[in-house]
């Protein structure tokens, strides 16, 4: 009984300050209200949000899920330099390779560009995915594809049609985990993006505390957490399973 | 007949060869994406972080070779040696605190009991809210106007007049901490608690049976069994430390007096303050170095 005790006293100090917030930011329903109105309007920076978020999933799923396969089921000369390559990028602190980021980009015509941004979330993001997807596909029966070949599909068509069906639950947690990190991300959209009309959220609500002359708003700054949060909160709780299948699978390790 | 045998033998020779090679155009093909990301978006910076270091390159205007100046300025730039010198007074502190209250957190919610999902849930859920969002939430709660804190400390009689979270430096760095916990301590609950469930059942009902006792079981069974989860935990814990930025940046501004400011905050500064990508890749590289060597080092001796 006392571990109960112990563990409901723990629960109310670790959501104590998500319900603070949520309350402090509905105290004065004209928090949203001055918060819609900041910078650019605040539906602008939840559209780069969205956009950003959108194309680094997608972009995630698409090249991990090709690469996962072509790692699973075929031998190709250089396959283990590009595997190890890839996951040499959990080695490499990402803060130390953001300022040369920023020069490339430049280059490719991609500077102050949320697609150059996502590309670059889709990078960071590849090492996990593509150990995720490439387990997932070592893990599917080789009859199921030999099935489909049988069938006369080319292996391209076996993958789209069936073998993609079949890992899901790897694309999932690949998905959930590419969205958590491409919507929170603080330290790339700060560098990289460089024109207010493009901020995503992070960049554009932690600029209320800053560029304001005068007082902060503290009631419209709980207001711009809860829009950040809240989409994550309940992305979370839904998808639990998925999220713990990550840490599970032991890709964190590398 | 000596013709068909020898055609017919080339036929069967070839066909499998011809379907290899098509194999590994194929696999080739599915990996292409992967490639192309890897190669342009990381070892391409990889390389150009170098060459930038060895120019003098402003964020406007021409790139001059200037090695090994940027290297050399490091030495006169005291910003970086404070940062460097509170990065791993920072890093040392929030990893003991950080592993600690995250293998407490394992240990109460490792059983399978009822309820103990919502607990798990409990302690997570601040994980899946961004850095920089609860860096900002913090901001609020403690400030003096408007956060719940001090007024609740004070009706309880703990404190008699306001704290200054951030006003202080030991303070600013003792608010940032518990952020800190607040955020990650469920993550790294997560992790441990994959290390504790992959420990059989039976090897705790032997030495239950032997007469251990729960602090014998904890030290001779429980820590070393976890070691290699531990391990990964502190590597993550440590090289998230070192490479601290969103919390200073958004929390306590690098303040009061510069002396919350974090090495990666002194590259960034240098970068888009200072105009001097030169001056910042040159830090990065360091950064680099030092941390692939310590991610190598203490991968070798943990495990």
């Amino acid at each position: 009984m006392s571990r109960y005790l112990t563990l409901s006293a723990l629960a109310v100090l670790f959501l104590f300050p998500l319900v603070w917030s949520g309350y402090a930011s509905l105290e004065e329903p004209s928090n949203y209200l001055e918060m819609a109105r900041f910078g650019e309007g605040i539906d602008t920076y939840a559209v780069n949000s969205v956009l950003v978020s959108v194309m680094t999933v997608g972009g995630t799923l698409v090249v991990s899920a090709l690469g996962g396969y072509g790692f699973a089921r075929f031998d190709f000369p250089g396959k283990n330099v590009l595997f190890l390559a890839t996951l040499a990028i959990l080695m490499v602190p990402y803060a130390t390779i953001l300022i040369p980021l920023y020069v490339l980009l430049g280059y490719l015509g991609l500077q102050n560009s949320l697609v150059g941004l996502s590309l670059v979330f889709v990078m960071f993001q590849l090492p996990f995915a593509l150990f995720m997807m490439r387990n997932a596909f070592e893990a599917l029966p080789r009859e199921l594809e030999e099935a489909a070949l049988v069938d006369g599909c080319g292996t391209f068509r076996a993958f789209a049609r069936i073998l993609l069906h079949a890992v899901r639950p790897a694309l999932i947690t690949v998905g959930l985990f590419a969205f958590l990190a491409s919507w929170n991300d603080f330290f790339a959209p700060l560098i990289l993006l460089n024109d207010g009309s493009s901020f995503t959220l992070p960049v554009a609500v932690v600029s209320m505390t800053q560029h304001t002359f005068g007082a902060i708003d503290y009631g419209m700054l709980q207001a711009g957490v809860m829009v950040m949060a809240l989409p994550c909160l309940v992305l979370f709780i839904v998808l639990q399973r998925h999220y713990v299948r990550g840490f599970m699978s032991g890709a964190l390790r590398g | 007949m000596t013709l068909t045998v020898t055609r017919s033998r080339r036929a069967a020779h070839s066909a499998p060869s011809a379907r290899w090679r098509s194999r590994k155009v194929q696999g080739w093909l599915y990996a292409a994406p992967t490639a192309v990301i890897v190669g342009v978006l990381f070892l391409a910076p990889l390389v150009l972080v170098v060459w930038m270091s060895l120019n003098r390159w402003p964020l406007l205007g021409q790139a001059t070779f200037n090695a090994p100046a940027n290297y050399v300025k490091i030495a006169d730039n005291p910003l970086f040696l404070d940062a460097v010198v509170f990065t791993l007074k920072y890093t040392a502190i929030t990893t003991v605190l950080l592993s600690g209250v995250a293998l407490g957190l394992a240990l109460l919610v490792q059983d399978r009991r009822p309820g103990i999902a919502f607990f798990r849930t409990a302690f997570f859920l601040p994980g899946a809210v961004g850095f920089a969002a609860a860096g900002l939430l913090f901001y609020g709660m403690l400030n003096n106007d408007f956060g719940p804190i001090d007024p609740m400390l004070q009706a309880l009689g703990i404190t008699s007049e306001p704290v200054k979270w951030i006003g202080t430096p030991n303070m600013a760095l003792f608010s940032t901490i518990t952020l800190v916990i607040w955020r990650f301590a469920g993550f790294n609950m997560l992790i441990l608690l994959t290390g504790l469930q992959a420990i059989p059942t039976e090897v705790y009902e032997a030495a239950r049976s032997d007469g251990a006792n729960r602090w014998q079981i904890f030290t001779r069974i429980t820590l070393p069994l976890l070691r290699p989860t531990l391990a990964l935990m502190l590597i993550l814990s440590v090289t998230g430390s070192l490479l601290a930025f969103d919390q200073f940046f958004v929390f306590t501004n690098g303040g009061p007096d510069n002396s919350t400011v974090s090495m990666v905050m002194v590259v960034y500064r240098d970068a888009f303050f200072r105009f001097d990508l030169g001056g910042a890749a040159a830090l990065s590289v360091v950064l680099l170095v030092a941390l692939v060597g310590l991610n190598t080092l203490m991968m070798r001796r943990l495990r």
